[in-house]
Parts: structure tokens; C-alpha cells; sequence
């Protein structure tokens, strides 16, 4: 694996820090005039979704990490593991529920997904940002009410709570910005 | 990628670029400081432990020869100053190899000055008057500030800059949830007051205000006269406006062989930390010699400046062309 010291370090980039595999956010270049040159890294741990932020001196180096982002298809969940395979060889990988955490409220049967790979071994999955899913429950609306203000609780049927206009009925099919768990439009047929 | 050709700075401050440079004219015209040119490249160099230059090949009559790109004017400044220029100002180009981020671009424009007799206090009057005319309808600043180095650092911190303690240091380090600090800075001082200074102190310098720090500790002299009645401190100053360093000054060192006595010392520092070589300026040794007259000198990064005059958030918001479009 390449090594990529402090000024390689740009937004993006997977790199090894104590033992875990980490997602650079931000590297800002510190130098007092007559002084030693220091980097403050913002870092995201990949397991744990956590940022910090660490101090390199400059010309320091980290191992990269062999991180990929992979899309697939999300097969279905056998209770403890979540079953995704990658459309173009058929690769099937498994993915502990925790593992999966909060985007397994927007999976669907048959929907695309970004799974992070480590060492070919799932870290974690990412929704894609627009998704269509169905109210399964919600309150009856409000007649005439058109434009939304207020709204109400509705249940989708991946089990996601979000907030919709008081004019969506349940059984319908809405558009949600997974990123920000938020309501977008009605998805017409 | 398409749009690569055009300046990262508005055409505004391309105006604004032009009338500082403007007022720094008037400004030295007025008080009689002389405005001079010297090279950019020169076969010396700074020892500075912590800077990396750019080197060049210089080929004539068949024979090659190494040249250096200047990291400052200071050297060839202070000749000039020795054969009696009296005091003199400079804007300039001044490069340092590796220095790229949001403060920072290999290339800068800097401003230096001496002036002949004076001492640092009557420098920090000067470069306040300076930094006030100059931002006169951009910036509305508040009293300058001025604070000794182990005041702020006493103050922010609650720790003593000038005896080094490797127990309350990493304390505060650990504290701050900083542990890497510990095998960062090891056992030396001056590196243990980079880190906390960096991290701590100076973000928080001069809210809308000129912040001027003197009475370095002696460890981060680099070429400023130890203090007379304190030698545990250095006649050195940086000036800050918004936790940007914008630049450093001293009370000039003028005893030639205490200059080439801190010249080895940093070279033997570079190579022991493997940093490229550097060749040591004898002819400003010599110049030493002949007698650089008392002076306080000062630098200040332009680019800096107009970052702050303007608030802007990065050096490529106030340049034409930064390092990746030139």
C-alpha cells in the first residue's frame, strides 16, 4: 500500500491511523514565520463515523488504506446480515446489521447502494441520496391544505419515519433525500 | 479545469493590491526611508532550520553554478545597510520551498524595512502607524495591542514559555486532548512552543486589532539581539491581525561574530535534521564586520495583509496566480 505523507493529504483520501482505516476531511498547513511547520488534519474513522482532529508535523506520513467505494445491489436482510452483490460479476458480500447502522432504514429490496470496502471486507453502506419509497402509515390529511406548512409523521416502508405535507396520503409514493432524511415531492406513476 | 487560465483573485483586489503598494510608498517617502531593489537570486542563503528554498543553475562561460532564490531581502538588506544606505525599505518576491495552504503559497510578496537607530519599541510605533494608514476605509481596527510573548503565553495557557517543564507542557497538551503533541515535541523547548503558540495562542491574537508579541524566548531568537537585561529573552516581535502571523521583526543583531557563531549552529541543526544544504552568506559576515549600524528591521507578508484587510479566508482569494495556476 502507497504511503502519503502530510502534504498528499487532500479531502478524500484513506489512510491508516491507529490501526483503522480513516477518510481525510481537511488539512490545513500551520507554519509559524521562523517556526516548525505543523498540519491539522480533520479525520473521519471509518468504523466508528467519528471525526477528530490531529496534529502531523510536516513531512510525517501515514499508510494508505485500502478503502474502496463499490456500488451494488441490495439483496435482501437474513435477520443478522444484509445481502448486497455487485451488478456487473454477480460478487455477493454480507454486512452485519450494526454494521449497516442508519442507512438500513432506506434500503429496499433491489436498490442501489454505495458499499465501503476494506480490505474487500464491507466497513460500511451508503443509501443513495434520492430514494422512492412508499408511505405505509400516516394520518389521514387535511382537506385544502396544499402547502405544507406543519406537516405530519409519516412511515415508509423501510420502516423510516419522515416528515411530509399534510396533503400526503398513506399508500403513496414519495421521494426522500436520504442525506437529510427529508421529504422532497409525491412520486407520480 | 477549463477556466484554469484565470486569476483566483478577484479583479477588485488586483485595485486594492495596487493602492496598498501605493501607500507603502507614501508612507516610507514621507519619513525619508529608501526605497531599494536587491537580488532575487544570490549564490547564499538562510540557515533557518525550519525553511526550504529553491535552488537554481546558473550557467555561464561554460561553467554551472548553484544559485538560490531568496526566502527574505534580510541579507542583502543588511549590506547595503553596512555601507551606509541608511534606512531603507523593499517590496519584494521572497520564496520558500514546500509552504502551501491557506496562509501560504511559495511565492510571496513581502515588504521589509530597517530603519537605522531605531529600537524595537519605536519599530512597533512605526509598523502600528503603518498598518493603520493602509487599512484607513477598509477596516476599522481597534487599539493596537501589544503584549509580551510570556504574558500571552502565561495568560492563554497557564504555562511559564520561558523555563521549559516537559511535565506541565504535555499536562496541558494531554488536557487538550493533544496526546500527540508528546512524541511530536519530545524534550525540545522551542519545538513545544511552536505547537502550543500555533494551536493555542494565536488563532486568538489581535480581534480586529494590530496584536504585536515581543520578548521572544532566547531559543527562538533566529536573528534578534538577546535582551541586554533579560537573557532568557529575545528583542524580537511578530504582529498579528486575526490570528494571521503577519509578520516578524527584531532589533537586529550587529555583532558579526555572534552572527556566524548562530549561522553554524543552524547549519549543524539542518544537517543533522537532513534538510538540504545551504551555503553560508559570508559577505554579509563581512559586511558585519565592516559594521551594520544599530537598526530594528521588519517583514511583513503583503499577501497576508491584504487577507486581512479584506477577510478573506485564503491566500489564493488576494494573488493573480497561486502556486497550481502559475
Amino acid at each position: 500500500m502507497a504511503i502519503y505523507s502530510t502534504n498528499e493529504f487532500k479531502a478524500g483520501l484513506k489512510v491508516m491511523l491507529d490501526n483503522d482505516p480513516c477518510a481525510i476531511i481537511e488539512n490545513e498547513f500551520v507554519k509559524p514565520g521562523k517556526g516548525q511547520a505543523f498540519n491539522r488534519v480533520k479525520i473521519r474513522n471509518l468504523k466508528t463515523g467519528r471525526v477528530i482532529e490531529r496534529t502531523f508535523k510536516s513531512g510525517e506520513s501515514l499508510d494508505g488504506a485500502d478503502v474502496v467505494d463499490v456500488g451494488m445491489q441490495y439483496l435482501y436482510s437474513d435477520g443478522e446480515f444484509r445481502h448486497f452483490m455487485v451488478p456487473d460479476t454477480f460478487e455477493q458480500y454480507q454486512c452485519d446489521e450494526k454494521l449497516v447502522g442508519d442507512a438500513s432504514k432506506w434500503l429496499k429490496d433491489q436498490d442501489n447502494c454505495t458499499v465501503t470496502l476494506w480490505n474487500d471486507a464491507p466497513l460500511s453502506v451508503t443509501p443513495i441520496n434520492f430514494v422512492e419509497l412508499a408511505i405505509v402509515e400516516t394520518d389521514p390529511g387535511v382537506r385544502g391544505d396544499t402547502s405544507g406548512g406543519g406537516g405530519k409523521p409519516a412511515k415508509l416502508e423501510t420502516g423510516a419515519v419522515v416528515r411530509v405535507p399534510l396533503f400526503v396520503q398513506q399508500g403513496e409514493v414519495i421521494k426522500v433525500d436520504t442525506r437529510t432524511g427529508e421529504y422532497i415531492s409525491r412520486v407520480k406513476d | 479545469m477549463i477556466d484554469d487560465w484565470r486569476p483566483t483573485c478577484a479583479i477588485d483586489i488586483l485595485r486594492l493590491r495596487a493602492q496598498v503598494f501605493n501607500g507603502i510608498r507614501c508612507f516610507f517617502l514621507a519619513k525619508d526611508v529608501l526605497e531599494v531593489e536587491t537580488p532575487l537570486l544570490g549564490h547564499a542563503c538562510g540557515t533557518d532550520p525550519q525553511l526550504d528554498f529553491f535552488t537554481t543553475d546558473y550557467i555561464a562561460h561554460s561553467q554551472r553554478d548553484t544559485l538560490f532564490l531568496q526566502t527574505s531581502p534580510e541579507f542583502a538588506m543588511k549590506r547595503l545597510l553596512a555601507a551606509g544606505s541608511g534606512s531603507i525599505y523593499q517590496i519584494c518576491k521572497a520564496f520558500r520551498n514546500g509552504e502551501s495552504g491557506r496562509f501560504h503559497n511559495p511565492e510571496f510578496t513581502m515588504l521589509e524595512w530597517y530603519r537605522v537607530g531605531f529600537t524595537l519599541t519605536e519599530l512597533m510605533d512605526e509598523i502600528s502607524e503603518l498598518i493603520e494608514t493602509l487599512s484607513l476605509g477598509y477596516l476599522s481596527l481597534n487599539a493596537t495591542q501589544r503584549f509580551t510573548y510570556q504574558d500571552v503565553f502565561q495568560r492563554t495557557t497557564g504555562l511559564n514559555s520561558l523555563t521549559f517543564s516537559y511535565v506541565d507542557y504535555s499536562a496541558f497538551a494531554l488536557a487538550n486532548g493533544q496526546p500527540e503533541a508528546l512524541a511530536i515535541c519530545g524534550y525540545e523547548h522551542a519545538l513545544w512552543l511552536d505547537f502550543i503558540f500555533s494551536h493555542y495562542i494565536q488563532p486568538h491574537l489581535g480581534e480586529n486589532a494590530v496584536c504585536m508579541v515581543y520578548g521572544y524566548p532566547a531559543c527562538q531568537s533566529s536573528l534578534a539581539r538577546i535582551n541586554p537585561l533579560n537573557p532568557l529573552i529575545t528583542d524580537r516581535i511578530e504582529v498579528f491581525i486575526n490570528g494571521i502571523e503577519l509578520g516578524n521583526g527584531y532589533y537586529e543583531l550587529t555583532d558579526a561574530q555572534e552572527q556566524n557563531k548562530r549561522f553554524d549552529e543552524e547549519i549543524a541543526v539542518r544537517l543533522q535534521n537532513n534538510r538540504p544544504v545551504t551555503v553560508k552568506d559570508k559577505q554579509l559576515i563581512a559586511a558585519m564586520e565592516q559594521g551594520l549600524p544599530e537598526c530594528s528591521g521588519m517583514a511583513i507578508g503583503l499577501d497576508r495583509l491584504i487577507m486581512a484587510l479584506t477577510g478573506n479566508l485564503s491566500i489564493n482569494d488576494v494573488l493573480s496566480f497561486p502556486v497550481h495556476r502559475a
